[in-house]
C-alpha cells in the first residue's frame, strides 16, 4: 500500500503548471479560437505598457496580425520598452507563473496573471512552432533574438536556437507568435480592445496592422505618463482569510505584534497589542507557530476593530483631461465629458471612479449607448451585464440629462466611459472581466455618471437654445415677405417699407428672447 | 353692412399691426376664442363670451398663423376690391404656395385656411359673405313669396317641383312680396317634396322651406330674416332623434362654432313642430319606430346638459327617449298613408299649437 502511495504522490508531483494549463486552457481565457487571438495580443500589449510605464517610457507599441492561412496566424508585437536583459528572456517567456505581476497592494494591470508565457505555450499547443523574442535594452549593445519553447512537462524554457541582431530598435522587445485563431471585427476583437486600450492609455501610441492589411493608428495624445502607482501594505479590512493564512506563513516578522504593525497598513504597536490580548493570542507568539484555531480568531477580532481608512494615494488615475482626450481621439464625438472622482474605500480597499460620457459627432445615432468598461487602465470587453458599471449606467435616471432610455439603457449617440483604479478590483469570478457590484463601488460609479451627465445636459440645452434661435430667425426671415405683402395689400402703403421694418424688429425679437433666456 | 365698411375694417386691422411694427412692438391680432369655453347662452342665442387670444407675429408658435391670417385678410380685402366672390376652396388653391427657399408651404390643407376664416369674421365682426366669401349652399324654398335677387325678379311659387335654391349669400335679397302666416322648415328634402307634392303651402298659406340636413348659413340668414321681417312665426319639422332636435337648436339658438353671429343668424322664436317622442303615442306611430343606436342614447345625454335643452319639455322628450330607446324618422308619418302628414299630423299641430319651445 505505502508503495502505490508513494507512487501517485510522485506522478502528482510531475503534473506542472504547463501540463495543467494545456488540459484547462479555458480557465485563462484560451477557450474558442477568437478569443484566443484576442488573448494573445492583450497579454503581450498589457506587458508592453506595464513596461514602459515602470521604465518611464512613453509607449510606442506595433501589432501586426498576419492571416497565414485559414484560422492560422502570425502576431507580432513591438514595443520601445526598456528590454529584457539576455539571461531573463526565456524565463520571462519560456516559464509559466515566472515573475509574475502579483504585487499585493499595488494598483497593476496584471489581468489573467498568468501572462505571456502562456500565449507562448498556446503557440505551441495549436501549431508546434516556437515563439521568437528579440529584445534589447541599449543601443551599445545588440539585439538578442531567442527562439523558445517550453518543456511542458518541467515547465522550463526550452531554447530552440539563439542569436544576435544589429538591426533592431535602441531599446524594446518584439515578440512573434504562430497561433491557431479566428479573426472578427466586432465587439469582443483585437481591434475592439485596441480601440479601447487607445481610449484609456491616451500616453500610447498605438499603431495596428490588421489582417486584412489596414493601418489603423492610434496616436498619443497625452505626452506625460501615468505616475507610477505606490505600493501599500494591505489595510487590515481589505484581506480576505486565505490571504491572512498565507502571509502568515510567508511574513518575516518574528513576532504576531510585529507581523501586525509591519505587514499592515494602520495598526500601531498599542492596537496589535490589544488585539493579540482580545484573540487570546501572546503577542510575542511566532507567526508560523499559530494554531488554525488561534489564525480564526486573531482573524476575527481584526475584522471587528476599527481602524482609520488606508492612505489612497497609492491610485494611479487617468485624469479627466486625459480622459476626455483619449475618448475623443477614439471616438471623435461633438462633445465629451470626464469626472474623476476622489478615491474612496470598499472594504478596506482604495479606489477611484473615473468615468466620459461623449455625445454626437461620429457616434451612431441608432441603438443603446455604447459602455466601455476599464479597470486599472484594461479593457474589459466579456461579461458587460454582469458587472457593476454596466448595472450603475442602468440605474441613472438618463432622460434627466436629455438622454432617452428604452428599457434600462441610455440610447442615441453615447458613449459611457468608466474607469476603475484600485489596488484590488473585486471582480467576480477569476476569469476577471466584470466587476461585484458592491454597494460602495456602484455609489461611486453613478455619482460620476451623474456628475458628467449634468455637464452634458448643459450643453445640450445650450445647443438647442442656439438652434432654436437659428430656426427662430429662419421662422421670420422666411414669413416676413409675405406679412410685408399683406399688409401692403391690406393699407395701401409701400411694401418695400414695411419689409425693412419687419426685418429690423425681426433682429431685435430673436436677439431678446436669446437675451431673456440667459436668464 | 355696406361693402366700404368691411373694407375699411380689413384696412384698419393692417393699419393697427404697421403702427406696432413702426413702434418697434411684436405686432399682433386679438381675436376672440371661439369654442365651448368662450360661448355663452344669453337664453336667446348661443353668443360669444369676452375671451380673446392674442396672435403674435414674432412668436414661433403664432408666426405662422399671423402670417396665415395676414394672407387670407389681404386676399378677402382684393376680393372685396375689385367686387368679385370666391369659394374657401378657391381661396385656399389662390393662396397655397411654396414659401421661398424652403420645404414650407403658406397652407398644406383647407383645413388650415378655413378656420382662419372664421378667425377673421370673430375679430372684425363681420360676416364670411361680406368678405365676399362664399359659405355652402344648401336648402331650398317654395311659397308665395316674390324677390329680387342681382336684378332678377323671382316667384317662389312658380318654380315647378324643384322649388327656388337658397344661395350662400341673401343678405342682399330683396322682398318684393310676402303672403304667408307662418314658415314650416323640414330637416329632410324627401319630406319637403312630399309637402310640396301636396301643395301644402298653398293650402296651409305657408312658406316651406327645407335646410337639407343641417342647416347652412344662408338657410339660417333666410329663415331668420323672412321671420323678423315679415313677422312670421318659424315651425321646424326634424326627425324624432338627437340630430333632427340639434340641428332644430342650430336654427333657433345658433350653433357652437358660429356662436359669434348667432345674432345674425339665428331665430330665437322658432319652435319645434315634431316629431317627438310623445308624438310616437299620441299619433300612434309604434309599428314604424327604430331602435336607437348607443351614439343616439350618448347624443342624448350630452344635449340633456345643453343650457339650451333645459326646458322641461325637452329634458321630458331626450328622458324619454333615452329610457325607451327608439327614435322615428319624418317618413314613419308615412306608415298611417301617404298623405297623413299633411292632412292630418301638421294640422293637427298647428291647430293644437302643440310645439315644443
Amino acid at each position: 500500500m505505502k508503495n502505490t502511495a508513494e507512487k501517485i504522490a510522485k506522478s502528482m508531483k510531475e503534473i506542472s503548471v504547463a501540463e495543467f494549463f494545456e488540459k484547462n486552457r479555458h480557465l485563462l481565457g484560451f477557450d474558442n479560437p477568437s478569443k484566443a487571438l484576442l488573448m494573445v495580443v492583450k497579454e503581450a500589449v498589457d506587458n508592453s505598457l506595464d513596461a514602459c510605464e515602470e521604465a518611464r517610457i512613453l509607449p510606442e507599441i506595433i501589432i501586426k496580425v498576419k492571416k497565414l492561412e485559414e484560422n492560422r496566424f502570425r502576431v507580432v508585437i513591438e514595443d520601445n520598452g526598456p528590454g529584457i536583459v539576455k539571461e531573463k528572456v526565456p524565463s520571462v517567456f519560456g516559464k509559466l507563473l515566472f515573475g509574475s505581476k502579483f504585487h499585493l497592494g499595488r494598483q497593476s494591470r496584471g489581468q489573467q496573471g498568468i501572462g505571456i508565457s502562456a500565449a507562448v505555450l498556446y503557440a505551441q499547443l495549436t501549431t508546434g512552432k516556437p515563439a521568437i523574442i528579440t529584445s534589447r535594452t541599449s543601443p551599445k549593445e545588440p539585439a538578442y533574438v531567442c527562439h523558445l519553447k517550453i518543456d511542458i512537462l518541467k515547465n522550463e524554457p526550452v531554447i530552440i536556437k539563439e542569436e544576435e541582431k544589429e538591426k533592431f530598435r535602441e531599446h524594446g522587445v518584439r515578440i512573434e507568435l504562430e497561433i491557431e485563431g479566428k479573426y472578427t471585427r466586432r465587439h469582443q476583437s483585437i481591434d475592439e480592445y485596441l480601440r479601447e486600450t487607445a481610449i484609456i492609455n491616451p500616453h500610447a501610441h498605438i499603431i495596428y496592422y490588421t489582417p486584412e492589411g489596414n493601418k489603423i493608428e492610434f496616436k498619443r495624445v497625452v505626452n506625460h505618463l501615468p505616475p507610477l502607482p505606490k505600493t501599500i501594505k494591505p489595510h487590515p479590512h481589505g484581506v480576505e482569510f486565505g490571504i491572512f493564512e498565507r502571509m502568515l506563513k510567508i511574513t518575516s516578522s518574528r513576532t504576531i505584534a510585529s507581523f501586525l504593525t509591519t505587514d499592515f497598513s494602520r495598526i500601531g504597536r498599542d492596537t496589535a497589542v490589544k488585539i493579540c490580548r482580545k484573540a487570546g493570542v501572546k503577542p510575542e507568539a511566532k507567526p508560523r507557530e499559530l494554531t488554525h484555531k488561534e489564525i480564526e480568531k486573531l482573524y476575527r477580532v481584526i475584522q471587528e476593530t476599527k481602524f482609520i481608512a488606508p492612505p489612497l494615494n497609492c491610485l494611479s488615475p487617468l485624469g479627466e483631461e486625459e480622459f476626455e482626450k483619449g475618448v475623443q481621439q477614439v471616438v471623435n464625438p461633438e462633445f465629451a465629458v470626464a469626472v474623476s472622482r476622489p478615491a474612496t474605500v470598499y472594504r478596506g480597499n482604495p479606489f477611484k471612479v473615473e468615468a466620459c460620457i461623449a455625445w454626437g459627432g461620429e457616434i451612431s445615432k441608432e441603438g443603446p449607448a455604447q459602455i466601455l468598461r476599464f479597470a486599472n487602465r484594461v479593457p474589459l470587453l466579456y461579461q458587460a451585464s454582469a458587472c457593476a458599471i454596466t448595472k450603475s449606467v442602468q440605474q441613472v435616471n438618463w432622460p434627466n440629462y436629455h438622454i432617452s432610455r428604452e428599457g434600462n439603457m441610455p440610447v442615441g449617440p453615447i458613449v459611457i466611459a468608466v474607469h476603475i483604479a484600485s489596488v484590488w478590483i473585486p471582480y467576480t469570478s477569476e476569469s476577471k472581466e466584470a466587476i461585484a457590484s458592491y454597494p460602495e463601488i456602484i455609489k461611486e460609479i453613478k455619482l460620476a455618471l451623474q456628475e458628467c451627465g449634468r455637464k452634458l445636459a448643459a450643453y445640450l440645452r445650450k445647443k438647442r437654445k442656439l438652434q432654436e434661435k437659428e430656426l427662430r430667425r429662419k421662422l421670420f426671415e422666411r414669413y416676413i415677405p409675405e406679412v410685408a405683402h399683406s399688409l401692403s395689400v391690406l393699407t395701401g402703403e409701400k411694401e418695400k417699407e414695411i419689409f425693412k421694418s419687419l426685418e429690423i424688429l425681426a433682429n431685435k425679437n430673436v436677439m431678446k428672447e436669446e437675451k431673456g433666456e440667459k436668464t | 353692412m355696406k361693402r366700404r365698411e368691411v373694407a375699411k375694417k380689413l384696412k384698419e386691422l393692417g393699419k393697427e399691426i404697421l403702427e406696432e411694427i413702426k413702434k418697434g412692438e411684436n405686432p399682433h391680432i386679438e381675436i376672440p376664442v371661439r369654442g365651448l369655453s368662450n360661448v355663452i347662452f344669453s337664453g336667446d342665442t348661443l353668443q360669444l363670451g369676452d375671451k380673446v387670444a392674442k396672435r403674435y407675429f414674432f412668436h414661433v408658435a403664432h408666426a405662422k398663423k399671423f402670417m396665415q391670417t395676414l394672407l387670407i385678410a389681404s386676399f378677402c380685402k382684393s376680393l372685396i376690391d375689385e367686387g368679385i366672390h370666391a369659394s374657401l376652396r378657391d381661396m385656399f388653391y389662390n393662396l397655397k404656395r411654396t414659401l421661398p427657399n424652403s420645404k414650407e408651404n403658406t397652407f398644406d390643407e383647407q383645413t388650415e385656411s378655413d378656420p382662419i376664416v372664421v378667425d377673421l369674421e370673430v375679430t372684425l365682426n363681420v360676416l364670411r359673405e361680406q368678405l365676399h366669401l362664399n359659405a355652402d349652399v344648401r336648402g331650398r324654398v317654395v311659397g308665395n313669396v316674390i324677390i329680387e335677387d342681382r336684378g332678377d325678379t323671382i316667384d317662389w311659387s312658380k318654380l315647378g317641383s324643384g322649388g327656388w335654391a337658397i344661395p350662400s349669400n341673401v343678405e342682399d335679397l330683396v322682398f318684393k312680396k310676402v303672403k304667408g302666416e307662418f314658415i314650416l322648415v323640414v330637416e329632410k328634402n324627401a319630406a319637403f317634396e312630399r309637402l310640396h307634392e301636396d301643395k301644402f303651402w298653398k293650402k296651409h298659406k305657408c312658406i316651406l322651406l327645407t335646410t337639407q340636413g343641417q342647416a347652412a348659413r344662408g338657410a339660417r340668414r333666410l329663415i331668420q330674416r323672412l321671420s323678423q321681417e315679415h313677422d312670421l312665426p318659424v315651425y321646424v319639422f326634424t326627425d324624432s332623434d338627437p340630430y333632427g332636435w340639434y340641428i332644430y337648436s342650430v336654427i333657433k339658438y345658433g350653433s357652437m362654432s358660429l356662436a359669434h353671429i348667432s345674432d345674425r343668424i339665428g331665430t330665437p322664436s322658432a319652435k319645434f313642430i315634431g316629431l317627438t317622442i310623445s308624438d310616437i303615442d299620441k299619433f300612434d306611430l309604434k309599428n314604424w319606430t327604430i331602435k336607437a343606436k348607443e351614439v343616439d342614447i350618448k347624443r342624448a345625454k350630452e344635449m340633456m346638459k345643453y343650457e339650451w335643452f333645459k326646458h322641461p319639455k325637452w329634458q321630458h322628450e331626450l328622458k324619454l327617449m333615452i329610457k325607451r330607446g327608439i327614435k322615428a324618422e319624418l317618413e314613419a308619418l308615412s306608415g298611417k298613408g301617404l298623405r297623413f302628414v299633411t292632412e292630418t299630423y301638421l294640422p293637427t299641430k298647428i291647430e293644437t299649437q302643440d310645439f315644443l319651445p
